[in-house]
């Protein structure tokens, strides 16, 4: 069975700083795949490979199969794969549901339309307002994303990326910046995500990442440090060593 | 009551609906035909720049391309009219300025499929470089373009054949008032399209687009060209009003007179080109006689105070007006 | 000697001579565009502002005009703090269509300004007999004015490389530029920095146009004609690079004197075809970061 999204041998230099090596990584559908890793190992890089923002200097990317390292961005994300930013990439100015509005009606076309009015495309609005439903988040449809809560706008932006009805979902830090007291809204719906969906997720925080993953890898200057399964990566020493240092102490502290 | 939901809804689906405000630049400009039947070439001039501004509105209000060449297209317009009579004999007005549209629409998607991969200074100068090369070849070609004396003694035919034109420019004002009518409308319903929305969308924030899959290219290119076609045809009447054309209309003072028009007036909202390039035109008529540095004193000062205190524009400083008149009164 | 190897010397002459005009003047616009991305649009008139001072110096106070150039230079230089401190500071956030308005209003009241007082004629400035006349080189003469401005851009390039690639401030605008979180963050005074920048370019600039009087003519309308020329050389040089300035404004000054040589109706239309070449193959210019 093809993997939704197949990553192989990349890498990617900015002159003599190699920043990505020879990175094989592998998502199968409905994965629930965590990427971890010291401060600059080059998640983001890696996402950013992925996703089209940054070319690779060598290495392949597939998605369902078919080879899409020489398309653009725009073009990975109509085939089916979208992405959450570390900090928020919205559009500030324009209320919550145009937000996903855009998102949607990119997806079918439909915003290439130049003559009908937007307000007549009642198959978009009412697929973006299912989208706020499902999130819990009608009642913010019309507020402008500048006025929510931060952790509310972080939810705007993973709300974007399910309006694209993605097959593999990279997900960078969707906690980050979230207060405690409103990260567990990220969480819950990081947890309730379709099933059928292959998601990746850059985290930090190890709860998130053992209650989540059903695979990890770990990825460290650049180069993928190991991969397997939570326990196993749990129980590796050298992960410890490189990586979960001050998680060591988390653990001391709290049993 | 209605549920949130439907509220939401409802509010998308109104959206482009008309409100009676939009009513009153319309009215307006037909009561100054009443109240001031002697400036109607005046008159005239002023609706040509609103739609000039109006072009530009839909690339730098809305999709939020910033540049400083626009009057390239006005200019190509003008000359497409100018040069079918001189060399064609073409004076039929309508299929004149529609040729103009078109030319200038074409350079436009040629010239932004260059230039739209690149943003700020680099785009910037690309845009300056472009209007002034052409006026400059126009220059080389001086037994063409006429140079900077011009082409004069440029005449039409009747529109239809039968609204002749008077000394007065008043068939003209109603012509060019339709004509903008016209646009208006076309510029109305893509701003309200879902294209609309991307073009938007790109100007708040392009990475998201790209990310959502939006080709982003191929809308400001197609973007650009509807609003070089638009700055044609404002150049084109431009030339049957005068019935004359210079190399000037390339000028890069043209260029940032109708930013400084449309900033003033409030970009990103369509009618701010109608009361930019208003205003400006006749505190220009008005002040520029007076002394020509004292109004240029103020244009700069305009800008700077605009700048710092009003960044939405006059539009913008309305809208605030009203909206505390709404607040007071609930 | 052969004619079109005269022709080509006075055109490398000429040449040079602008060169050194547009390399004076765009510095310091590059500089300061390269440091804190803020795009000065009244850079011209700086430029314009210190050409009059020059004017009102020799004409009125009967100064020489090398003193007179040092004295507007340094006016400009301390007048500039001002605006910086006041008004441009409150706009490094803004986005680039604010700056470049916010500028061009500035700009047009300077001209406006300048005109009430000095009018639209232009001016010229006397020349002491050592700048008047011809030069001998040897092999040719050279008229004595430009051979002047070269000599003085030669040296002001050679302190200006000094500055910049060897002393202490120079290693940090230079950091600056490269990466300007990165210079905070490891205790340069940025803001300083760019005062000083901006003063130091302001200077220049004035210098520039108190140079262009007997060059070009001087009228106000100087500040906005020949700051698309600055802003082309800026552009196709490279944001915040000396030695990007300076071949740009090598290859425009150049290429342009030939141009008119060659083909004088077409004005100005190389540097422009020129322009757009360079920045469709190289959007940042010749040495600016992508």
């Amino acid at each position: 069975m093809t993997a939704a999204l197949e990553v192989k041998d990349l890498n990617r230099s900015f002159g003599a700083l190699h920043v990505t090596r020879d990175v094989d990584l592998t998502l199968e559908r409905g994965a629930r795949h965590a990427l971890i890793g010291p401060n600059g190992a080059g998640k983001t890089t890696l996402v950013n490979l992925i996703t089209g923002v940054l070319k690779p200097s060598a290495g392949r990317v597939s998605l369902d199969g078919v080879d899409i390292t020489n398309t653009t961005q725009a073009e990975r994300a109509r085939r089916g794969l979208a992405r959450t930013f570390q900090i928020n990439q919205l559009f500030r100015g324009l209320t919550v549901l145009e937000n996903i509005c855009l998102a949607v009606g990119e997806r079918d076309g439909h915003t290439n339309n130049l003559w009908r009015p937007a307000g007549s495309k009642r198959i978009v609005i009412d697929e973006a307002l299912d989208h706020l439903q499902s999130l819990r988040m009608v009642d913010d449809a019309l507020k402008l994303v500048r006025e929510l809560p931060y952790g509310r706008q972080r939810l705007v932006e993973i709300a974007m990326a399910l309006a694209q009805r993605p097959r593999v979902l990279l997900l960078d830090e969707p906690a980050a910046g979230v207060p405690s007291s409103e990260s567990h809204l990220i969480l819950d719906v990081v947890a309730s995500l379709d099933p059928n969906i292959a998601v990746l997720i850059i985290e930090h925080d190890m709860d998130v990442v053992f209650r989540f993953a059903k695979e990890i890898t770990v990825l460290v200057g650049g180069a993928v440090f190991t991969q397997g399964t939570p326990d196993a990566i749990r129980r590796d020493e050298r992960v410890r060593e490189v990586y979960l240092g001050q998680e060591h102490k988390h653990e001391h502290r709290y049993g | 009551m209605p549920t949130a939901r439907e509220r939401a809804a409802e509010y998308l689906v109104r959206r482009h609906y008309f409100v009676w405000p939009e009513a009153l630049p319309w009215v307006i400009a037909v009561a100054c035909f009443f109240i001031f039947p002697d400036r109607m070439t005046f008159g005239s001039q002023v609706l040509i720049m609103v739609m000039f501004a109006l072009s530009l509105d839909l690339i730098l209000g809305y999709a939020g391309i910033v540049t400083l060449g626009h009057a390239a297209f006005f200019g190509i317009g003008a000359y497409t009219v100018a040069l079918g009579f001189t060399r064609l004999g073409w004076s039929e007005p309508l299929s004149g300025i529609i040729a103009g549209g078109v030319l200038a629409g074409l350079v436009g998607i040629a010239v932004g499929w260059f230039m739209l991969r690149y943003r700020a200074l680099t785009l910037l100068m690309l845009t300056i470089a472009f209007a002034a090369m052409l006026q400059e070849a126009g220059n080389i070609r001086s037994d063409f373009s006429g140079g900077y004396d011009g082409l004069p003694g440029l005449s039409f035919d009747p529109l239809f054949g039968t609204f002749d034109y008077d000394l007065y420019g008043h068939t003209n004002y109603w012509y060019v008032l339709i004509v903008l009518a016209i646009v208006f409308f076309v510029v109305r319903r893509i701003v309200y399209s879902p294209f609309g929305q991307a073009l938007t969308g790109i100007r708040e924030n392009v990475r998201r687009m790209h990310a959502i899959g939006s080709p982003v290219h191929r809308r400001l290119v197609t973007v650009y060209a509807i609003s070089a076609a638009i700055a044609g045809i404002a150049g084109g009447l431009f030339t049957q009003t005068n019935a004359y054309v210079t190399l000037t209309v390339f000028d890069f003072d043209i260029s940032a007179k109708v930013m400084v028009m449309l900033i003033l007036g409030g970009t990103g909202r369509l009618y701010g080109a109608f009361l930019g390039a208003a205003v400006y035109m006749i505190m220009e008529d008005k002040l520029s006689k007076m002394s020509p540095a004292f109004w240029q004193f103020g244009i700069g000062l305009l800008l700077v105070l605009v700048v710092m205190f009003a960044r939405r524009g006059l539009l913008g400083i309305a809208e605030d007006w009203a909206r505390k008149f709404k607040r007071g009164r609930a | 000697m052969p004619q079109f190897a005269t022709i080509a010397i006075s055109v490398l002459f000429d040449g040079l001579a602008y060169a050194m005009f547009l390399f004076i003047t765009s510095v310091g616009l590059s500089i300061t565009m390269g440091l804190m991305g803020f795009v000065n649009l009244a850079h011209g008139a700086f430029a314009m502002a210190g050409g009059y001072i020059v004017v009102s110096l020799t004409r009125s106070l009967g100064i020489d005009i090398v003193p007179s150039l040092i004295i507007s230079s340094v006016l400009i230089a301390l007048v500039s703090i001002p605006f910086e401190r006041g008004l441009y500071r409150r706009l490094y956030k803004a986005t680039d269509l604010e700056q470049v308005l916010l500028t061009i209003g500035l700009a047009f009241m300077a001209i406006a300004a300048f005109t009430y007082f000095y009018g639209p004629i232009p001016k010229s400035v006397p020349l002491p007999p050592w700048l008047q006349g011809d030069v001998n080189l040897g092999f040719r003469a050279f008229p004595a004015y430009r051979a002047f401005v070269i000599a003085l851009g030669v040296v002001l390039i050679a302190v200006l490389w000094y500055a910049f690639e060897k002393t202490n401030i120079g290693a940090k605008i230079r950091a600056a530029v490269d990466n300007r979180r990165m210079a905070e963050s490891v205790g340069i005074n940025v803001d300083r920095l760019f005062t000083l920048t901006f003063a130091l370019g302001s200077g220049l600039a004035a210098l520039g146009g108190g140079l262009a009087i007997q060059l070009f003519g001087l009228t106000p309308s100087f500040a906005v004609l020949y700051l698309v020329l600055f802003l082309i050389v800026v552009a196709v040089g490279g944001l915040g690079s000396l030695k990007g300035t300076l071949v740009a404004a090598l290859v425009i000054g150049i290429i342009d004197t030939g141009g008119k040589y060659a083909y004088p109706q077409a004005g100005n239309f190389f540097i422009y075809m020129v322009t757009v070449i360079v920045l469709l193959i190289r959007p940042a210019g010749f040495y600016g970061r992508e």
